[in-house]
């Protein structure tokens, strides 16, 4: 049974550190990183099942693969909080020399990586090909992957999901964050999706929604139920329904946070919203 | 001057399918990828033998880069296989981000490269692939000469961890190299030894150097002749050990002068030891259709071109 009060300490926490984070180097992306903190955090507390440590080839062990790569700075506190490197390198998000690169990368073997991702489109192939992978070694683990809804729009995507339905990969759980927010403005006036759901059942999925993708006890049970569909023959998609920005008020529901940084007082602000937990770094 | 015997002309795109059946039957991580093209691949006995372990992708070879880099999670040494345009310049993103700055342990294995798909046209063929690949930190870069030379070092990809591009071509060429062979990636194979010009040849372009040297030497010009399959990282030190005993040096590519292994051989000949370079390569052109020996002869890629280029360095010494 999921501990709903301990969830939210920790969500709050990582509220923090991602307006901390995007605070000091005046960059990056809060927006998106707020909206998927419950959802991340669940993953990682909760969901997956992990091995103790680190290693890339994850064998005997659950998966998780950011696609949205800009979202960097809750995925950084995540695991961070998870214990794959010490929580005080989040002070080094976005500077030079560090392995929180403003993407996430392999390349400075930060632990938790596996891929680089950022330029958008390219983690739900990686995804598949490490569920194949698993398959493969007869490795009866989950692989998660989480991509924004505007990132939709970058072709690979379909040519990812109609290959994992025709091979019948259903040791894959695919998530799109629906916060219906780009950075250009909302997902309908930029480039309309359309029915996301209509569109992966069309390609072959299962497809479940998680109407309230903020809320903690809403995220248990929906995965839960994703988990239980996945083996059956097809890949089982999730459609996260999340407010960009959740939990700090005047970031909530714009596309205008997507990529900007808090001023002090907006810090302030933020902060005041979501008292400390777990403790600062 | 010692003389190569062609043994029995055979595509070297052949040679990579041998040494996919080799591999499928002694390294059981490695795993095979292909974007509807099995046979232009010459994979079909992997495939048989091993059909777990073969994923076709379909037309789609962006998803086939990132399905790759997902196999090296859970320890596979994936190879794909598609046209060289499709796998380079079509998916460049994917590679960079997904294979090559994530520093995953995929062969992207090309077949068809540089002019010789012939009739397909400039479509279907490609000579930027090696420039594009060899600008990308961390990928290995080779370009094989004969069948012998490519099965040899596909076998060798495997034992070889992080990324590699592996170029070969489609037509029948001459089969020359020994069957026995070790490859070795990096190291420069010295074929003919001479004083007047130094020869630095890849891919099909090498047996051209060779029956280059023979018409050279009714003239009274001995070549040293050097088969660079691996064009990243260079053996530099190979090279430059010749020019200093012939003092130039003519680079011989089915590929653009700009990026390819000719310009490689002009950096590093630049920083220690410059000399008068000639190039044979396309001069910043696409290609078009036409039969491979046309098509040869029209972008000056063959033994006379080579000769041409020789007597012309010679004189610039």
């Amino acid at each position: 049974m999921a501990d709903i009060k301990k969830l939210e300490a920790f969500v709050t926490q990582v509220r923090r550190d991602i307006v901390r984070q995007v605070h000091k180097v005046s960059s990056g992306h809060p927006g998106g990183s707020l909206g998927c903190a419950e959802f991340i955090s669940v993953l990682y507390q909760e969901l997956m099942e992990r091995k103790e440590g680190f290693d890339m080839d994850g064998i005997g062990e659950d998966l998780f693969f950011l696609s949205n790569g800009h979202i960097s700075p809750v995925f950084y506190s995540v695991l961070a909080r998870s214990g794959y490197f010490p929580v005080e390198e989040l002070n080094t998000f976005r500077l030079l020399d560090s392995r929180l690169q403003g993407h996430p990368t392999t390349h400075e073997g930060l632990p938790g990586v596996r891929i680089a991702s950022g330029s958008l489109g390219q983690g739900l192939s990686v995804a598949v090909g490490a569920a194949q992978a698993k398959k493969l070694n007869k490795d009866n683990h989950t692989i998660y992957a989480l991509m924004g809804d505007g990132e939709l729009q970058e072709g690979q995507n379909w040519e990812a999901i109609m290959y994992a339905s025709a091979k019948k990969v259903d040791n894959l759980i695919a998530t799109v964050d629906l916060n219906g927010q780009q950075i250009d403005g909302s997902t309908d006036h930029v480039l309309d999706l359309g029915s996301v759901r209509a569109k992966f059942e069309a390609f072959g999925w299962i497809v479940l929604d998680i109407e309230k993708g903020n809320d903690i006890q809403a995220i248990v049970s929906g995965m839960n139920e994703a988990k239980a569909a996945s083996g059956q023959g097809k890949p089982v998609c999730v459609l996260l329904h999340t407010v960009m920005g959740n939990g700090v008020d005047f970031m909530m529901g714009t596309h205008a946070w997507h990529g900007k940084a808090p001023n002090d007082e907006q810090l302030a602000s933020a902060l005041d919203q979501n008292p400390e937990t777990l403790g600062d770094y | 001057m010692k003389t190569y015997e062609n043994t029995g002309s055979k595509d070297t795109r052949s040679g990579f399918g041998a040494g996919m059946t080799e591999l499928g039957r002694t390294n059981p991580n490695v795993v095979s990828l292909c974007a509807d093209l099995i046979g232009s691949l010459k994979i079909q006995t992997f495939i048989d033998e091993n059909p777990e372990r073969f994923f076709q992708i379909g037309i789609a070879e962006a998803n086939m880069m990132g399905i790759a880099a997902g196999l090296t999670i859970g320890g596979k040494i994936p190879f794909t296989g598609t046209f060289a345009n499709f796998s380079t310049g079509r998916v460049y993103d994917q590679i960079r981000q997904s294979i090559a700055y994530s520093g995953k342990n995929v062969k992207i294995c090309a077949s068809h490269a540089g002019l010789t798909l012939g009739e397909d046209g400039a479509t279907h063929q490609i000579l930027e692939d090696i420039g594009l690949m060899k600008m990308l930190p961390g990928m290995t870069v080779i370009n094989t000469c004969d069948y012998n030379q490519t099965k040899a070092a596909t076998i060798a990809l495997a034992d070889h961890v992080g990324p590699v591009y592996l170029r070969f071509g489609r037509p029948v060429v001459p089969n020359f190299t020994p069957a026995d062979q070790t490859f070795e990636i990096g190291k420069a194979v010295q074929l003919q030894e001479g004083n007047d010009v130094t020869i630095v040849a890849t891919g099909h372009l090498v047996w051209e150097a060779l029956e280059a040297c023979k018409v050279l030497n009714e003239k009274g010009i001995t070549a040293d002749v050097i088969n660079i399959h691996t064009i990243k990282p260079l053996d530099a030190e190979a090279i430059i050990k010749s020019v200093k005993k012939t003092g130039c040096v003519v680079t011989a590519e089915e590929h653009n002068f700009l990026g390819g292994l000719g310009e490689s051989v002009a950096r590093e000949l630049s920083l220690t030891h410059p000399v008068p370079q000639e190039y044979v390569a396309t001069e910043d052109t696409f290609g078009e259709s036409g039969t491979p020996a046309q098509l040869m002869e029209k972008y000056g890629l063959n033994t006379n071109a080579i000769i041409k280029k020789v007597e012309k360095v010679i004189s610039r010494k």
